[in-house]
């Protein structure tokens, strides 16, 4: 009876080599204040300089989400006072931003697909970070000045499932162009939610909550949950116009509740106007060529594994979910591992190994080892579960598969001269049981098969046990 | 000493100058410097306390940026230097250069060589007594609403503010970011022109800094070429007298110098002062939102962050820059901004294309630099008065053109009499010699 409204703010960190104003470094894990310069600390008559590697890369994702390319944007000043803001504002684009009206699909598990727009998305300055300890504040500037595209969707989303499946898209695509390092945990895609609710078959929206800054996706579709029970307590108990007011909350995830950030104070005016210190951002010929010019992106790329490797839609989701995983899979199958084994042996056996933080990125076997130990299945030289140990071996030791499969003895016996000898001696050790095959108890083929194997400690080849078995009970 | 001849000077003699300088400013009550800060060795050139010199106190003549240390120097500044010139003492300002008197600079005020009654003008005050008093060989200040031409007239010198874009603005404290300019403040022409020259140019660190064709005017500098000058009756009729005098005065030297003299008209100027003003005060609010006590400057501490700031900025600024601060966030108000800052910067658009319209006729224009020959301080209290009284500069700044300031008179206190002549944008060359061939017309009827 109610309905959910849902629109998403996230900003993403641009993997710029140089902060978006000055050209000091963007990797800001360094000691604190140390990647600053007069115009990051905002010392006076220090002056911006638009670093158009992050005019390149909005470009880019515009292309992704098929929007207008403003070919002339705008930067406005953004007025506050904050610590972490050395210049008391914040450098955006309010009135023209570089993309707008987008689009992109989230996809339901039915297969069914839904379009969220994508109002806009401008290019601003990072702020700095604020350090408390105890009674005392610090404030470290390394990360003022860092570029972030701020991505503003309409609000299209109508449950917290939605919202997850449109930033999990999102984060994709951002990840597949890369423009981002998009790394929730370490702040480089962070998300504020916008969140209200209204009786189902009304047009008018009602008031819209904001909460800020969640940085997992479990927690964002928590936090939204918990917010629209929230605001349905307060519509059911008469309480709504007096409960929920537009403010921005905070999601505490140990209280399992959203809760006021600021006090109810004077509504901010940022009081934006153009800013007098840069010229307009234009994105020229030679620019907008290169930048449209994007990389396939995950949508393509997953009908196409289904197409190309007839991989079913779970397993095509799952390997084109990020940019490394699907390169992954594409060296693998590219060094002659069959698609099918390869989506396994990945999506399985490998990331069934990843623990600890360790990504597909940063994973010990890379895809040419692992391609090797299919190819080695596929071959004959090894089983599926010698092939186990090999990868086990190898997540923890640096060596060539065949070294390894020597070192450990998983060479499987195909040689029928050696496995003629063994099953002729299990024959030999069994004649009950092969007087009464003979008569007809088929079954006890699997018996002689699983003598066979025992007797070889494993090393035999099935297919070639199982044929020699077969010859020789006639 | 002229910079030209100073210029000639071995580094010897260059030293025995500085030595004389130092001895008369230290004897000077002029107050025109706020400090003997020195940087180099070069032939001494006065700066203006509100363009960074590394390990200088910069501080815009506000108590907010008292021991504030630059930790790296303007453009401007190593322009100098390479060309074997060195900032030579801070001068004197209005705060934040929000004024045209130098009353409200937290070192007190400077006072007027040819009348220590008077107000030098503002707010580059300090460099135009410097020059005027014989303190320095020449000074660089800035003109944002004309705060080196009018502190030029004030004081009898030359003042030159360049085309907006000329000379780059990395390292001037910012009064208002789209009107600023920082340009040379002399004891002639020539002098000014070779300034000019060795300060201006495409300055990759200002993204405004204009990225054309560079010629150098002081070797080309010329009094002979016949130009064509528009003449402003109508609004030149609210001058004083001795204003109206002193331009009657300059025309006749031009049209003697043979020049070809045209009228005009221009937009009522209290269009200029609303459009200025909303212009200014809104960049200006910004430009100062950064003195906040955090991360330089005096912090007042308070109760809590809100109550720092609010501390630190209300002891920090004084009352002129507070006004400003207030006009520029009531501009840019939710509900405001549309009525007062889009409609100024139409009014601008308008003030800029009038010029245009008049420079396809003519090559310049001459003006009043100020309503009135320096005043006794304490005359323009009432900031609305004070605010009237840059009615001839303004329109200069909102349309970006470059104007230089110099004295053709005197009135019956013998306080000096400025005109400006204006120019086409980029051409100060044109600027520069119709001034030259002022001043030497003049001089050769004296
Ligand atoms: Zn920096």
């Amino acid at each position: 009876m109610f309905e959910v409204i849902i629109g998403l703010e996230v900003h993403v960190q641009l993997n710029t080599k140089t902060k978006l104003f000055c050209s000091c470094p963007t990797s800001f894990n360094h000691t604190q204040n140390t990647n600053t310069c007069p115009t990051c600390l905002a010392l006076p008559g220090a002056l911006p300089v638009f670093n158009r590697e992050a005019l390149h890369k909005a470009v880019m994702f515009g292309t992704a989400i098929d929007a207008t390319i403003n070919r002339t944007s705008y930067f406005d000043r953004k007025s506050y006072f904050y610590p972490d803001s050395p210049s008391a504002y914040q450098i955006t684009q309010l009135y023209t931003p570089v993309v707008e009206h987008g689009h992109l699909m989230i996809d339901f598990e039915d297969a069914s697909q839904k379009r969220i727009r994508i109002n806009r998305a401008h290019i601003e300055a990072d702020a700095g970070k604020n350090i408390h300890e105890g009674d005392i504040s610090k404030v470290d500037l390394n990360r003022a000045g860092t570029p972030l595209l701020e991505i503003v969707s309409e609000p299209d989303m109508r449950s917290a499932d939605e919202a997850i499946l449109y930033l999990k898209k999102l984060h994709s695509i951002v990840r597949y162009l890369d423009i981002s390092d998009a790394n929730m945990q370490e702040g480089s895609f962070r998300v504020d939610v916008n969140v209200s609710i209204r009786p189902k078959g009304e047009e008018k929206l009602y008031t819209r909550v904001e909460i800020k800054n969640i940085n997992s996706f479990r927690f964002i579709q928590k936090a939204i949950e918990i917010e629209v029970a929230r605001q349905i307590e307060a519509w059911e108990d008469g309480v709504y116009a007096s409960e929920i007011v537009q403010e921005t909350r905070l999601f505490d995830q140990a209280k399992q509740e959203t809760r006021s950030m600021r006090g109810k104070e004077e509504a901010a005016d940022y009081r934006y106007f153009p800013e007098p210190d840069l010229l307009k951002a234009v994105v020229d010929d030679a620019m907008f060529a290169a930048a449209t010019q994007i990389p396939e992106l995950p949508d393509a790329k997953r009908e196409r594994f289904v197409q190309e490797y007839a991989m079913n839609a779970y397993n095509a989701e799952v390997i084109t979910s990020l940019p490394e995983m699907a390169r992954y899979f594409e060296t693998m199958v590219a060094l002659g591992a069959s698609a099918k084994n390869s989506v396994t042996w990945l999506t399985v056996e490998l990331l069934g190994r990843l623990k600890n933080g360790v990504t597909i990125e940063t994973s010990p076997v890379r895809a040419a080892t692992l391609s090797m130990i299919v190819k080695r299945i596929e071959d004959g030289t090894i089983s599926g579960k010698a092939a186990k140990e090999v990868l086990d071996y190898l997540m923890e030791h640096d060596a060539e598969v065949d070294a390894v499969i020597e070192k450990l003895g998983l060479k499987q016996v195909s040689d029928s001269g050696a496995l003629e000898k063994i099953v002729d001696e299990v024959l030999l050790a069994n004649p009950d049981k092969v007087a009464e095959y003979r008569s007809g108890k088929d079954k006890l083929f699997g018996f002689f098969v699983g003598q066979v194997m025992k007797a070889s400690k494993g090393s035999a080849n099935p297919q070639s046990v199982n044929d020699i078995v077969k010859a020789k009970l006639g | 000493m002229t910079l030209k001849e100073a210029l000639k000077l071995s580094p010897e003699e260059i030293a025995q100058v500085r030595e004389a300088l130092a001895q008369k400013i230290a004897q000077s009550d002029l107050n025109a410097y706020v400090a003997l800060d020195m940087a180099g060795s070069g032939i001494p050139i006065a700066i203006k306390d509100n363009i960074q010199v590394q390990g200088w106190s910069v501080t815009s003549g506000s108590k907010i940026l008292k021991g504030y240390i630059a930790p790296y120097n303007a453009t401007v500044i190593e322009k100098l230097h390479a060309a074997g010139l060195s900032p030579f003492g801070r001068t004197n300002m209005d705060e934040f250069a929000m004024g045209s008197t130098t009353e409200s600079s937290c070192y007190g005020r400077t006072l007027n060589p040819h009348n220590k009654g008077c107000v030098p003008g503002g707010s580059s005050g300090g460099s135009a007594a410097a020059v005027a008093g014989g303190l320095a060989i020449a000074a660089l200040g800035s003109d944002t609403g004309g705060s080196i031409r009018q502190p030029a007239a004030f004081c009898g010198i030359v003042g030159l503010k360049p085309t907006y874009g000329r000379v780059s603005r990395y390292g001037l404290g910012a009064y208002a970011s789209s009107l600023d300019q920082i340009g040379p403040m002399t004891q002639n022409v020539e002098d000014a022109a070779l300034l000019y020259d060795i300060i201006c140019g495409h300055d990759p660190k200002d993204s405004t800094s204009a990225d054309i064709a560079y010629a150098p005017t002081a070797p080309n500098l010329s009094a002979n070429r016949k130009l064509t000058v528009a003449i402003l009756p109508k609004y030149v009729e609210g001058a004083s007298e001795a204003v109206r005098a002193g331009y009657t005065k300059a025309i006749s030297a031009l049209k003697a110098a043979g020049h070809t003299i045209v009228e005009r008209e221009l937009l009522d100027p209290k269009y200029d002062i609303s459009a200025y003003y909303i212009t200014a005060t809104a960049e200006a609010t910004t430009n100062l939102a950064r003195y906040d006590g955090i991360r330089y400057g005096a912090r007042v501490e308070g109760d809590n962050l809100k109550d720092t700031f609010i501390r630190t900025r209300s002891e920090g600024f004084g009352d002129e820059v507070k006004r400003r601060i207030m006009l520029g966030n009531f501009v840019l108000s939710s509900g405001y901004y549309d009525a007062y800052y889009v409609k100024a910067q139409k009014v601008r658009q308008l003030i800029k294309h009038e010029y245009e319209t008049i420079f396809q006729e003519v090559d310049l224009i001459l003006s009043p630099v100020a309503p009135s020959t320096a005043y006794p301080f304490g005359a323009l209290e009432d900031p609305l008065t004070m605010y009237l009284s840059d009615i001839y500069t303004i329109s200069v700044n909102l349309a970006g053109l470059p104007s230089i300031a110099l004295p053709v008179d005197r009135d019956a206190q013998g306080l000096p009499v400025g005109m400006q002549l204006i120019g086409r944008a980029y051409d100060e060359q044109t600027v520069l010699d119709g001034a030259y061939s002022l001043e030497l017309q003049l001089k050769t009827q004296e």
